[in-house]
């Protein structure tokens, strides 16, 4: 209530003409939907046509068509030298993918749900991450690791974590994670042209959603610039960090707060190193108040990142303290009751209006604000 | 040491006059000629799941002499990083591979460089072998800009791409499968080039050795492993950590072979033998009987596990330095006092690196920020004081 009548007060002149959003600017009469699992399936293709150093390696990507079928198709189309079904041996794969990578290979090494790199870590961090800064540059790493990350459904507590946090905190690393097929598409293509390691996150739930993409997203030669988040949805009220799974909670939370009058910004980070602090950093100058959401264990988290950044960029703009919204912290467990509790939920995310910054701050910022928008805007 | 002198039989009746005029033309320090010889390894070699190649290894005066040189000047290296590491102008860690020269020599014999060599971290000497220079080791030893990795990396992370040598690791056995990772590489290119991935007795228990073994295998890759046993993996006995120490068997369904590594005739011919085993049938062991003088590190004595009598035994009986120089001696190859100018040339030569070495400086505070990526995209990175130190990544 209070919030609506701050933004009556900050009126009509400071309102701005949203803008399309460029999932809308891109659409075209003929809108394609293509589902995230095709999305990746294409851009895997692409890449593999368009260079042939280039190669996939992981269990079941080959004669299995992929445990996710993700590589569907892509064996038949490239011939058993580039296309390896391996054995049940991180350690030993990655390495032999990241030695390949040394050599000027283009590995693309898939794991079965990233629960199962950590068998791999270390070649991950130091074998891959770190040759580049050792060497002095002379031997840069250019591989992708992807696969499914996250919760899943009734799993359990081996197979649901999430490792975005775990990665993006090494340097020399670049961590990314799409949420719908077009970043799917652009950001799968960005990892495997570039010439670092790039830990690339998907999760599993997404793979069978379909999403509308235009033209553009399935040319051959489109790529998502690598650090760059995405405004999925404007809004003044409040910047809501989402990626993966997230995206899509914090979008329909955004609709529904916005009948309670509060606009929300939602913002898809896509790349979780580097963190796009500048979008996030602007957003919140302009809405005052963050809300990070994410799946993984709150504590060292992304959001826990992300807050500190905005504190150390922005502190003078919040007009309240940081929210986080994470999964809990427990392993996860099977029961669904259980598991529900365990992942944020969109009720979750909505939540957020109860909290201090929307209630008892909200006439203090009736006369702040006004003063700041004059100086901010 | 059983010496025989077996003239080669292509060139008997036209050499019956040679070696006697060839003997009073190579009285000069680094011999040109190359006159076959042929000379017997210490002790034949004995293998698992193969025929073993013949201990008749051919060589000639002009590779003899390298090996010497080539095996005094690491030696020299070492006992002066030794010095330095003392003097405390080196830090943090420093493997010394003192005493183990005739396996990097030996094998740089057999290949050439395009075939790629990957070790863990005494890789001082096998950078040398690769090409790296003298001032490199220092420079990077001491962290300036003139080291191989320009500072960045310190004594473990020596690095030479265009000599295909691939450092330089840290990880106890992370190495072996990023050497099958390169060797994957290489026969995906069709490069018919091999790989040869160093690992120690410490080092050959590890899980992920074996699953590179069995990738490597299944996939015929030309990866060579190569286990520089020098029988203590850091204090530990072989024989506390292996049930089975006999290292060129652990391959099981890989072929291996012992080699004495404190011959570099027996180290080449046997790389030579596994180049060609693995470039038509896939992976190979090699396992170098070899032995360190120093202790692990600088910060072992290497003295509390094993007895001083042990170490003066070996470098009494089985030294590779002393070994060639009876050869070459023997041979008439060279005299005493020119074998004793060249080591005094090699001395110099250390001297005046490291004093080169010396004189480069530290890196710049910039270089805090350089080389964490390929391709930095403008990211931003933040030293301890994160409002004073920070950088955009290019």
């Amino acid at each position: 209530m209070l919030a609506i009548a701050r933004q009556r007060i900050l009126g009509q002149s400071f309102q701005k003409i949203r803008p399309a959003v460029s999932v809308l600017r891109s659409y075209s009469s003929a809108a394609k939907k293509i589902t995230v699992r095709e999305a990746l399936n294409s851009a895997l293709d692409e890449e593999m046509s368009a260079d042939p150093k280039v190669f996939l390696m992981g269990e079941e990507v080959g004669e299995y068509q992929g445990a996710y079928k993700i590589t569907k198709g892509l064996l038949e189309k490239y011939g058993p030298e580039r296309v390896l079904d391996t054995p049940i041996t991180e350690a030993g794969f990655t390495g032999i993918g990241v030695g390949a990578a040394y050599y000027g290979l283009k590995p693309v090494v898939e794991f079965m749900t990233f629960n199962f790199s950590m068998q791999a870590i270390d070649h991950i961090i130091n074998s891959a991450a770190k040759s580049n800064y050792m060497s002095a540059g002379q031997i840069s790493v250019p591989i992708v690791f992807r696969g499914p990350n996250g919760a899943a459904a009734g799993v359990g507590a081996q197979h649901s974590q999430c490792y975005a946090s775990w990665y993006a905190s090494c340097p020399g690393l670049k961590v990314l994670s799409p949420y719908n097929s077009e970043d799917a598409r652009g950001l799968l293509k960005a990892a495997i042209r570039d010439p670092d390691p790039v830990v690339f996150l998907e999760n599993e739930l997404l793979y069978g959603e379909s999403f509308p993409v235009s033209d553009e997203v399935l040319d051959s030669s489109f790529c998502i610039p690598i650090g760059k988040a995405k405004i999925e949805r404007e809004g003044k009220d409040v910047t809501i960090t989402a990626f993966s799974k997230m995206v899509g909670y914090a979008l329909k939370a955004a609709e529904i707060l916005e009948k309670d009058g509060i606009h929300a910004e939602v913002i898809n980070l896509r790349s979780i190193r580097p963190l796009d602090r500048t979008t996030i950093n602007a957003s919140v100058r302009k809405t005052n108040r963050l809300v990070t959401v994410e799946e993984g264990f709150p504590q060292h988290g992304v959001g826990a990142e992300i807050c500190a950044s905005v504190v150390e960029e922005s502190f003078a703009y919040l007009d309240a303290p940081v929210e986080r919204i994470a999964g809990a912290d427990v392993p996860m467990p099977y029961a669904a009751n259980l598991e529900r509790m365990a992942v944020p939920q969109i009720e979750d995310i909505i939540q957020i209006q109860e909290s201090e910054g929307y209630n008892s701050f909200a006439f203090v910022d009736t006369v702040v604000c006004a003063g700041n928008a004059s100086v901010n805007n | 040491m059983a010496l025989s002198y077996l003239r080669s039989s292509s060139s008997r009746s036209a050499n019956l006059l040679r070696p006697l005029s060839s003997a009073a033309s190579l009285r000069r320090p680094i011999s040109t000629d190359t006159t076959p010889i042929t000379i017997e390894t210490s002790v034949p070699f004995t293998s698992h799941q193969c025929e073993a190649p013949s201990r008749s290894v051919e060589t000639n005066p002009s590779e003899l002499l390298t090996f010497f040189r080539d095996m005094a000047l690491m030696r020299r290296m070492e006992i002066a990083a030794d010095s330095l590491y003392k003097a405390k102008l080196i830090r943090g860690f420093c493997h010394l591979y003192d005493g183990q020269e005739a396996v990097a020599v030996g094998m740089e014999a057999a290949i050439t460089k395009k075939d790629c060599i990957i070790t863990a971290y005494r890789d001082h000497c096998t950078f040398v072998g690769r090409g790296g220079t003298l001032l490199e080791v220092f420079a990077e030893l001491m962290g300036r800009q003139a080291g191989c990795s320009k500072g960045k990396g310190g004594s473990m992370h020596f690095y030479k791409k265009d000599s295909n040598f691939y450092g330089g690791h840290g990880i106890v056995g992370a190495q072996v499968p990023l050497g099958c990772g390169l060797a994957f590489a290489q026969k995906y290119s069709k490069d018919e080039s091999v790989t040869f991935a160093l690992y120690g007795d410490g080092a050959a228990n590890q899980g992920q050795l074996f699953e590179a073994l069995n990738i490597s295998a299944l996939w015929d890759l030309p990866a060579i492993l190569v286990c520089e046993n020098n029988h203590y993996g850091m204090g530990t006995a072989e024989w506390r950590a292996a049930k089975s120490p006999a290292y060129y068997k652990r391959g099981d369904y890989v072929p291996g072979l012992k080699v004495d590594g404190m011959d570099a005739l027996a180290v080449k011919q046997a790389c030579k033998f596994a180049k060609e085993h693995a470039l038509k049938n896939g992976p190979i062991i090699l396992e170098m009987d070899t032995y360190r003088y120093h202790g692990h590190s600088m910060s072992d004595p290497g003295s509390t596990y094993r007895t001083r009598d042990e170490i003066s035994g070996i470098r009494q009986e089985r030294d590779p330095i002393e070994r060639v120089r009876k050869l070459v001696l023997s041979h008439d190859l060279a005299t005493e006092k020119e074998l004793k100018d060249i080591e005094k040339e090699v001395r110099k030569e250390v001297d005046d690196a490291i004093a080169q070495a010396k004189e480069s400086p530290m890196p710049e505070p910039s270089e805090l920020f350089s080389n964490v990526y390929a391709k930095g995209l403008g990211a931003e990175s933040f030293g301890a004081d994160r409002k004073e130190v920070r950088a955009t990544l290019a």
